[in-house]
């Protein structure tokens, strides 16, 4: 009875606040509406039992990937008025997709429903959440985990390569139009010359003699 | 009582929802960013229920990657965001026309 009164109260405001990321017309304001609904499906995460990845949507999320995002949008002197031109235009087709996307789904969880033969998630596992996730993270998905490092590796270098201001003029910056024009003549050079022993070397192979 | 279906249903609500984002504010490349994420989110959302209902932990763990992936991606993509505003002073999607796509 809790639950499902928390399930309700919970899936409303995430179905309030999704619509309020798409329909804000401040984008600042759809950040923080998208703030809120990753909060809220965190709530809902933790009442499925799935501690670990419910927290690390708010560590990850709404401390890292939300923060930039209202950084850009701060900074970016963003025109709102033009950017709004076509909303009420684009909405009855929009309107008509997502009906028609839900429905489909829809269609789909209640015409044959999911018969799950387990119980439902246990209220107090006897491990938590974290160790089992972490044990498997270490052993059977550890390869994974290494190129996951990877990538969150590769996205700092590409922002960094991105971002980067070209002032500065001791650094090496790429010039393309260089690289794409340049020709076989400005990379090799030819030079004619005489055949040269070094000393050194004569008198090393009379010694082995 | 709560079950499998209306955990599904919520997501599935949650990923239309972002679909009509991305249509309705396709001039504002930062709300597409930001229905992009509402999509991932959704889409986490199923993995996580099927894993909670199903005692399975694989999909859990596929949520923690996805995780990562979309971090990487959000900041690339805002960092060519800054890059276009920087070339552009502007960030309407129908400004970005120099490919002549």
């Amino acid at each position: 009875m809790v639950t499902s009164v928390f399930f309700y109260l919970f899936a409303t405001i995430l179905i309030l606040s999704a619509l309020r990321v798409i329909t804000a017309k401040n984008p600042v304001h759809a950040v923080l509406f998208l703030v809120l609904t990753f909060v809220t499906s965190s709530c809902l995460w933790l009442m499925l039992n799935v501690e670990f990845l419910a927290l690390s949507l708010i560590l990850v999320y709404v401390g890292a990937v939300m923060v930039l995002f209202l950084f850009v949008v701060m900074m970016l002197d963003i025109d709102t008025e033009t950017i709004r031109n076509g909303f009420w235009k684009n909405f009855p087709l929009a309107l008509l997709l997502g009906l028609v996307i839900l429905t489909e789904m829809v269609i789909v969880l209640v015409t044959k429903p999911i018969v799950i033969t387990g119980s439902a998630p246990p209220v107090y596992p006897s491990v938590s959440n974290g160790i089992q996730l972490g044990w498997l993270m270490y052993t059977e998905y550890s390869y994974p985990v290494e190129l996951a490092s990877m990538v969150l590796l590769l996205g700092l270098v590409v922002a960094v390569a991105l971002t980067l201001r070209k002032t500065n003029k001791n650094g090496k910056y790429q010039n393309i139009s260089q690289q794409v024009n340049t020709e076989s003549k400005g990379r090799v050079k030819m030079v004619k010359m005489k055949p040269v022993i070094a000393k050194s070397m004569v008198v090393e192979e009379g010694d082995s003699k | 009582m709560i079950g499998i279906n209306h955990y599904l249903i919520l997501s599935a609500v949650l990923f239309a929802l972002s679909v009509m984002g991305i249509f309705l504010n396709r001039k504002n490349i930062i709300v597409v960013l930001m229905s992009i994420e509402l999509m991932l989110l959704a889409v986490n959302f199923n993995f996580i229920t099927f894993s909670s209902f199903l005692h399975n932990l694989a999909g859990q763990i596929f949520v923690f990657f996805t995780l990562t992936v979309a971090a990487a991606e959000a900041a690339i993509g805002l960092a060519i965001l800054i890059v276009l505003f920087r070339n552009l002073r502007s960030i309407n999607v129908q400004d970005m026309d120099s490919l002549k796509g």
